[in-house]
């Protein structure tokens, strides 16, 4: 099976984001970048599908990015893909989660694929619309926040369970299909130290737009329907309020009345 | 030309073995510095990871990892525990003895198992009444047919209650002090081979130290490593490329005193604010930050000299010296900033600086240290 991973690289989650000071974006230096966690959930799946059917399966991994994006590629090689492919095009910049979805999709059809696996979302922006954007693109099926996966014996569908309230849905896909992946599916195993030496002599293959016959004006800034106009930083909390030196009735009326007035809460 | 970027490759590692450190070693740290309980699911699942034995050659099948690779993966593992990873690192220095002076076929029958399988290996110099003092070691080994015959007590001995393979330092005659000394690869399951009692330390207590007796072990004449008489030299020759690594220890136990500490001034409030805001208190951090940046390069330029095949006698002891006794220094403080609660075993930094202690003394005191250093100086005036 042609298996493909959709892999982006993300600010570390314990990153303190600092918003410049034009809100044209965040500081992003000294930020440390890593694979976002549900992607990396999403690679160990794709591996272990692979071990599990000790044929000739390959793992792919496929992202769009700058430069920096090949060291998470590397450590995905690391944890055990077989190849990669890295678009990077300064023309990309900008572009909203469908103009994005448009390179992936064009990458993937190129390469070929059996079955997709991608994160739930990304923990920078969140907005959970790239993985399933390429699946309709595509025009395959597409399941989201699947927590458990099995692939059927003859391999032309795989049944998936999502967590929702007070149960599992069970949910019986046909392949080709694309599926998000949650916290849960799986314990993503260490880049470990052979992988990573190994890695190095694995194919990644960086392309650019023109390469992948792709018109500027489908991508990036200029192919996006989103734009955003300006970030802002959270507003600091204000500090909570102690009702000091009241008796206990009087200060329980006064917490109610704040609660009520104030906080508007109750 | 200098260049302090660390490669793509080293990068990599260096978060595996963070990450590694964060998740397995640190949560469990305190519970094996309580019980004394060894870490052994801990370490084997270092080893599936790739973080032991590191400086296997790569034609052995191994990373092959150089010094200053090994010297990045060895601090992030000791931020994390530096009592797991003495134990870890042990397996590296009972094996450099077969990698810098045996032969292939040694080095195919005893070292190349330890990328195959989970093992330990220990090094057998130490004895009741010869540390420093190599050459006046008490442990003989007689010439007996086709076999050396081991008589003697090792003791500190790490992972010696739990290796499969120990190299052991033995002398063929006292009477010919450094000259008489012979290395040997040995089985742990030799007859005459024994583990003694494992001694109850004050710090790094998940690693397992113990004496090692030999009670007429019978040794196949081919574990001679080198020559009759050449093992004082094969000793020295192995410290020499393992002290780095013992820097590197330093600089990673210092940094998760140091990062306990930062973290703690801005939490904990005296006279209305945080104590990070007394100069007192900054001044510390200052001196603990400045204090592991520079041995840390020091470690580096050593662990370089010994890729390069340069002679790192004098730089190995500067990095092993400077770097354990900044360590303790800045364990002692981070102990000081935390004040009473530092003095409590509900904290973890009187941990570290228990920890701390045993580096200025495994491995060549830090006095045989300075006396290495003063002789290397002299060598060259």
């Amino acid at each position: 099976m042609k298996i493909v991973v959709i892999l982006k690289q993300v600010p570390d989650t314990e990153t303190k984001i600092k918003v410049k000071a034009d809100g044209s974006g965040i500081e992003t230096d000294g930020i440390k970048y890593v694979i976002n966690p549900y992607d990396e959930i999403a690679v160990e799946e794709g591996l272990r599908l692979k071990e599990k059917l000790a044929d000739d399966s390959t793992v792919t991994i496929i992202s769009v990015g700058p430069a920096r994006v090949i060291e998470s590629i590397r450590t995905a090689l690391a944890m055990g893909a077989d190849d990669a492919v890295h678009v990077n095009d300064p023309a990309l910049e900008g572009g909203d989660s469908l103009a994005t979805a448009r390179v992936l999709t064009k990458v993937i059809k190129d390469h070929g694929f059996d079955i997709i696996f991608a994160g739930k979302q990304a923990v920078d922006l969140d907005q959970a619309q790239v993985p399933p954007a390429v699946a309709e693109l595509l025009d395959i099926p597409h399941v989201n926040t699947v927590a458990k996966f099995e692939l059927a014996a003859d391999k032309t569908k795989a049944t998936v369970s999502r967590r929702i309230e007070g149960g599992d849905e069970v949910i019986d896909v046909t392949l080709p299909a694309l599926l998000t992946c949650e916290k849960g599916l799986n314990e993503p195993r260490y880049a470990s130290l052979p992988g990573i030496m190994k890695a190095k002599k694995k194919p990644v293959k960086t392309v650019t737009l023109a390469e992948l016959g792709l018109e500027a004006n489908q991508v990036g800034a200029a192919g996006s329907h989103v734009k955003i106009l300006k970030w802002l930083p959270i507003p600091e909390r204000s500090p909570g309020k102690i009702l000091k030196g009241m008796e206990t009735e009087a200060a329980v009326k006064e917490l109610v009345r704040l609660l009520r007035e104030e906080a508007k809460v109750i | 030309m200098i260049d302090f970027k660390l490669t793509e490759e080293q990068l990599a590692l260096q978060q595996t073995a963070r990450k590694f450190a964060q998740t397995e070693m640190a949560p469990n740290a305190a519970h094996h510095d309580q019980t004394g309980e060894f870490p052994r699911s801990i370490i084997e699942n270092a080893w599936k990871v790739g973080l032991l034995n590191e400086s296997i050659p790569a034609e052995y099948g191994g990373l092959g990892l150089d010094g200053v690779s090994a010297c990045i993966l060895t601090e992030e593992l000791a931020a994390g525990c530096a009592g797991m990873t003495t134990s870890m690192m042990v397996n590296t220095l009972g094996q450099t003895p077969v990698l810098v002076a045996g032969t292939q076929a040694q080095i195919e029958k005893w070292i190349v198992p330890f990328t195959q399988e989970f093992k330990f290996a220990a090094f057998c110099l130490t004895e009741p009444s010869s540390g420093s003092d190599v050459a006046s070691m008490h442990t003989t080994a007689k010439k007996v047919g086709d076999k050396y015959v081991l008589n003697g007590r090792k003791c500190f001995i790490t992972n010696g209650g739990v290796a499969d393979v120990f190299t052991v330092f033995a002398t063929l005659d006292p009477a010919k002090s450094h000259r008489g000394i012979c290395a040997f690869v040995v089985s742990a399951d030799t007859p005459g081979v024994s583990a003694g009692k494992k001694e109850d330390k004050m710090g790094q207590r998940a690693s397992n130290t113990t004496d090692v007796i030999f009670e007429e072990a019978a040794i196949p004449e081919e574990n001679l490593l080198g020559a009759e008489g050449g093992g004082f030299k094969i000793a020295m020759k192995t410290l020499d490329r393992t002290r780095p690594a013992i820097g590197a220890l330093a600089v990673g136990l210092a940094r998760s005193a140091y990062e306990h500490s930062v973290k703690y001034a801005k939490e904990r409030n005296a006279f209305g604010m945080p104590i990070a805001m007394f100069q007192a208190i900054q001044f510390m951090l200052a001196d603990m930050a400045k204090d592991i940046e520079a041995p840390r390069l020091l470690t580096w330029q050593s662990a370089w000299m010994v890729d390069q095949g340069m002679n790192a006698s004098k730089y190995s002891s500067f990095a092993k010296c400077f770097s354990t006794d900044a360590a303790m220094r800045i364990t002692t403080d981070a102990v000081q900033i935390y004040g009473g609660y530092g003095y409590s075993k509900e904290y973890p930094v009187e941990k570290l600086m228990r920890d701390a202690k045993l580096l200025q003394i495994y491995e060549g005191t830090n006095q045989i240290q300075r006396m290495v250093i003063a002789r290397e100086i002299f060598k060259e005036s």
